[in-house]
């Protein structure tokens, strides 16, 4: 697999660690909505297609980056820095089954 | 044994004798031979036992395919088991020895198994090994007994006990185009994009490239094909663009079109040369592949088609011509295609008498009844093999006749005379790495094969791959693909002119011959014809069911040979066609893998180490490392005839009594710097930072985001918008990702910057009631008393010369101070206060002290925040503060992780005055026969000197409602049980009055 990092250009796989599903939202720190926290840990879509990811370039610029990513072919179809905060809640639709 | 070696011909050098051992017995062979060549050339016929009948079983093929012949490699105490005997090139002093019989290959006590045929049949396992569910036998030890000596009588090689000793590497590689295979067609495509200046990688599995080239006889371009092909390899090699690898096995095809190789560097050497290592792992990216993997020749199912001597056609004609190697001096053949033909002649020409030729079909072609005549056989068209006979080598053969549209066999059976049997069933071409690529294979009704499936990923077949199977098309092909590949354009040039041997590709549709009598299909797991019918009566229609059941086709070959034919016999069962029943996909690896190779450098000597700035000093004087992860540290200062249990308990004492020095260089240290930075530290730990004073530190615990309890250490306020942050050594790289994950992604508003510094400084922990004393001792540039360093208080100053931090916190519960250098000055500050010590008695003392003295005083580490326990599980919820949210502080208060039934940490005190083990568990009622309920286990445990007493730190249950009461250890595994007392995990000075002064 091979991740274009806006910094260091296409790399493998092996210089990246996964950081989790890109669609989850952070609830605000003072929340005590246990159920969107726990949608936040656990809920996950993990859809047969296109899937939302943060991949940490750990192995590199160790910048944080959005990467959309087909589960069944592996196919990388964009990445952008993750930096900019959270995902918005409307994309939260997308990878739905 | 006669030998079977031709005066002339083949490609091995007749004037190198190499001398290897077959199970002890010494034998010869000539460079260029494999471990089979040279032992078919010694007349030996027997190779092994079957997997599961311990029939006598020979070579069956000359290439990675062959299942029968599989041999373990010796070298020293290192075994590898399951290697081809085919793919062993011999050497000298190469030690072989055969599988799965006992005492000897000729006399095997297993092969008793025979006479128990039936009960050994399909699905044997999974009907045997239930059990009894009723009757006297039901769920007895007896049973369990028996179970043991039926595992033990099936199998292949026996694993290796001894460590293996080899190095790996790895590597990874670049190129516009992958060639796998060397063939004619391999070799013009990568002849063909070398010269459009693409960057080349070649692999073949085998030795020597040529593939078909190196035996088929033929002519390219006026010269033998094995010359044509070397003169190739040779303009190959003087390319720059080019990187050959021979002995490379191309196993695995990934997304990404990337490839995993594996290039057996010194496997064939008698010594390897210095530095090379034995097996290389390639993680090879390729443009675009060209598969040139050419095709398996398929055997015909019929009885007794397992006897020593019946072998695959092609092999036999390969051992000919390219070992000279006659496998038989009266040859039959049996086929069901025109290839046969050829290598009926090319055996004749190498001196074996052909004594017929078997075709199920009626209806020869007056061109193969020209080479019949040719290799001087009885041609018998339209009659069939129906048994064989012979002990451990084949003697003669039986035949009747075939109606090929019935499948029926009719007339008197009649016997030929033939010590070889070689048996053509039409070729499969080797699709295996492009179904891995992800699309499935068509079955092309013509081939009675099937063909690779369209391309998903970046590749181009060519040659007998694609079901061209002869010579011609495969240089046409090849060239084509090679130009495809690296982006040129087609070519008008004149191509190579092959001249060979004519021949039908399309082979008749007969994979079975039905006559009475055990006829295998797949040879390596030993599975018949009749247990694919068996399977198929029983109930199962899936093929994906049929081979799990039968094990058809999962063995090490994982059914190189045996596939279609399996196939073939379940769709006839079936009473479907061939791709309706459907193929498998094929998986990596595409042959057996060694582990080491995928290990490669994070193994042995390539494994990168880390050293303390201190290490030279500890190994100097005395002490014993002890990895920790990549880390390497003092486990004890060990002196002359002293137990590990003697030094640590010496060394701690010695702590508690004057003063100790431990390396702590270690821990994780993480600058955290910026206008947020104490904002930012309250959210990721438990507790409050914002209100710690500059020159002040403060033990900091911090959560998950599910609220189980992640990591602790102290941070240090170095400045208003700067702390130096410290983790546990095995979780600083986890630390850091986290904190970097929050500030980049959940908090970029944060002016924050993180930044490793581990490495950048040293450190060194001196603690015990002399410690002060030694520091006041040495530092210059600032007090050390209580007023000028209070507990948690950090001072800047000099030892030696050289700056330093210091910061009076403690692990080991004496009063203790941290002092930081820059890691360069590491040893010379080090240095200076063992100098400094040496009036107070100061010690050095490892990580079993450090843990002891830890354990003493109830502190918890890495065994204890084992990613299940939670802040009050630890009793550490008086961190947790309730003026501000952090990371976990929502989740931690769930229903599950406050309830009194969880593990709490305990102290306990061993009753029995004996030591504990980590792991063992806490019960109530001691049961050593049935240990059941319990009710934690030990994280940690040692010798308490400051109590005299073996202790251990655990999580019970509900284990602080238990301090004052008894239980028991139960460690069955180690056979230690006891009584014990469980107490508060604060054993030694509980209120702290040490470390305060």
């Amino acid at each position: 697999m091979l991740i274009t990092c806006p910094y260091c250009g296409p790399r493998d796989v092996i210089e990246f660690t996964y950081q989790g599903d890109g669609n989850r939202e952070r609830p605000q720190p003072a929340s005590q909505d246990l159920d969107a926290w726990n949608a936040y840990v656990y809920d996950r879509l993990n859809p047969a297609g296109d899937h939302h990811e943060i991949w940490q370039h750990s192995g590199g610029c160790r910048a944080h980056l959005r990467v959309v990513r087909n589960t069944l072919t592996h196919e990388i179809l964009g990445t952008a820095f993750a930096r900019g905060g959270h995902k918005s809640a409307s994309h939260r639709t997308e990878g739905k089954p | 044994m006669s030998s079977r070696r031709t005066d002339t011909g083949g490609r091995i050098d007749r004037l190198r004798t190499i001398r290897f051992t077959f199970d002890g017995a010494p034998y010869t062979g000539h460079a260029g031979d494999t471990l089979a060549s040279a032992l078919l050339a010694n007349g030996v016929t027997l190779f092994g036992r079957s997997f599961k009948y311990h029939r006598p079983r020979g070579l069956l093929a000359a290439g990675i395919e062959e299942p029968n012949a599989l041999v373990t490699v010796l070298r020293g105490d290192v075994r590898e088991p399951n290697i081809p005997a085919t793919m062993v090139e011999i050497y000298d002093g190469l030690v072989a020895v055969s599988q799965n019989r006992s005492p000897s290959l000729a006399w095997d006590i297993g092969a008793l198994n025979q006479l128990g045929g039936k009960i050994l049949s399909a699905g044997f396992y999974y009907k045997t090994f239930m059990g009894p569910v009723i009757g006297p036998l039901k769920g007895t030890r007896l049973w369990m007994f028996c179970e043991h000596f039926i595992r033990r009588a099936a199998g292949l090689g026996k694993a290796g006990a001894a460590p293996d000793t080899s190095r790996y590497e790895r590597m990874n590689a670049f190129c516009d185009v992958l060639v796998v295979g060397s063939g004619p067609a391999g070799l013009m495509a990568a002849k063909a994009a070398a010269d459009q200046g693409a960057r080349v990688i070649l692999a073949e599995l085998e030795a020597h490239f040529g593939g078909s080239a190196n035996w088929s006889g033929e002519t390219i371009d006026g010269a033998p094909a094995a010359e044509w092909a070397g003169r190739i390899v040779g303009q190959l090699e003087g390319n720059d663009n080019v990187r050959l690898l021979p002995r490379t096995t191309v196993w695995g095809y990934y997304d990404g079109n990337t490839l995993a190789a594996l290039e057996r560097v010194t496997d064939h050497k008698e010594v390897p040369a210095k530095g090379e290592p034995r097996q290389r792992y390639w993680a090879i990216r390729a443009r675009t592949v060209v598969l040139a993997t050419g095709s398996f020749e398929r055997p015909l199912v019929f009885p007794g088609n397992d006897r020593p001597g019946v072998m695959l056609a092609h092999a036999a004609e390969r051992y000919a011509q390219e070992y000279g190697v006659l496998p038989g001096a009266r040859i039959a053949l049996f086929t069901n295609n025109d290839s046969a033909y050829r290598s009926a002649v090319a055996l004749k020409k190498a001196g074996a008498a052909v004594v017929a030729i078997i075709d199920v079909r009626s209806d020869v072609s007056n061109e193969m009844r020209r080479l019949a005549s040719e290799a001087e056989a009885e041609l018998l068209a339209g009659h069939a093999v129906v048994a064989t006979e012979g002990g451990k080598a084949l003697t003669g053969l039986k035949v009747q006749r075939f109606d090929l549209t019935g499948g029926a066999l009719s007339g008197d059976e009649r016997s030929i005379h033939a010590d070889c049997l070689a048996v053509s069933g039409g070729w499969s071409p080797t699709i295996h790495l492009a179904s891995q690529a992800g699309a499935k294979a068509e079955w092309n009704p013509a081939r009675q094969a099937f063909l690779p499936p369209q391309a998903t990923q970046r590749w181009i077949g060519a040659g007998a791959f694609t079901g061209s199977f002869s010579t011609a098309e495969a240089v046409a092909e090849g060239r084509t693909a090679g130009l495809a590949a690296a982006g040129g354009a087609a070519s008008s040039a004149p191509l190579p002119v092959v001249e060979a041997a004519p021949g039908d590709p399309d082979p008749a549709p007969v994979f079975e011959i039905k006559a009475k009598g055990k006829s295998f299909v797949d040879f390596q797991h030993d599975v018949t014809a009749e247990d694919v019918r068996l399977a198929h009566r029983e109930g199962f229609v899936s093929v994906e069911h049929l081979k799990r059941y039968t094990t058809l086709g999962m063995a090490t070959d994982q059914g190189k040979s045996s596939n279609v034919p399996g196939l073939a016999i379940m769709a006839e069962a079936l009473g479907k066609p061939i791709p309706e029943v459907g193929t498998t996909r094929f998986r990596p690896p595409y042959t057996a893998v060694s582990i080491g190779s995928l290990a490669a450098e994070r193994f042995g000597d390539l494994k990168p180490e880390r050293l303390t700035p201190m290490h030279d000093w500890h190994i100097d004087n005395g002490a014993t490392m002890y990895s920790a992860g990549l880390w390497y540290r003092p486990m004890i200062y060990g002196l002359a005839g002293e137990t590990v249990e003697q030094a640590y308990v010496r060394e701690a004492r010695a702590t508690r009594e004057s003063a100790g020095i431990v390396d702590v260089s270690t821990l994780g240290k993480i600058a955290v710097q910026g206008p947020d930075a104490a904002e930012f530290l309250d959210r990721v730990y438990t507790n409050m930072f914002s209100t710690l004073a500059v020159g002040k530190a403060r033990y900091g615990l911090m959560l998950r985001e599910d609220g189980l309890a992640f990591d602790d250490g102290t941070t240090w306020r170095l400045g208003e918008q700067e702390f130096l942050m410290t983790t546990t050594t095995a979780n600083a790289g986890k630390v850091m990702q986290h904190l970097e994950y929050f500030l980049d992604v959940i908090w970029p508003e944060l002016k924050v910057t993180v930044t490793s510094v581990t490495d950048e400084w040293a450190g060194a922990a001196i603690g015990g009631p002399k410690a002060r004393a030694i520091l006041a001792a040495c530092v210059t540039g600032t007090a050390v008393d209580n007023a000028a360093l209070p507990f948690m208080g950090i001072v800047r100053g000099e030892i030696a010369g050289v700056p330093v931090m210091i910061c009076r916190l403690s692990f080991s519960g004496e009063m203790a101070f941290e002092v930081y250098s820059g890691a360069g000055y590491g040893t010379r500050v080090w240095e200076a206060l063992i100098e400094a010590g040496k009036p107070f008695d100061l010690v050095t003392y490892g990580l079993e002290a450090l843990g002891t003295m830890r354990i003493e005083k109830g502190h918890v580490t890495g065994a204890e925040i084992d990613g299940r326990t939670t802040a009050r599980d630890l009793h550490l919820d008086w961190m947790l503060s309730k003026k501000k949210p952090f990371i976990g502080s929502a989740m931690m208060d769930r229903e599950g992780l406050i309830s009194p039934e969880r593990l709490q940490l305990v102290g306990l005190i061993s009753l029995d005055n004996r030591p504990f083990n980590g792991g063992a568990h806490i019960v109530e009622e001691l049961d050593e026969d049935n240990p059941h309920d319990s009710i934690g286990h030990i994280t940690a445990c040692c010798y308490s000197p400051a109590l005299g007493k073996y202790i251990a730190l655990a999580l019970v249950k509900d284990g602080k409602a238990r301090h004052g009461t008894r239980a028991f250890v139960s460690d069955p595994l180690r056979s230690r049980f006891g009584p014990i007392e469980i107490v508060s995990n604060h054993f030694y000075d509980p209120d702290g009055s040490r470390m305060h002064g």
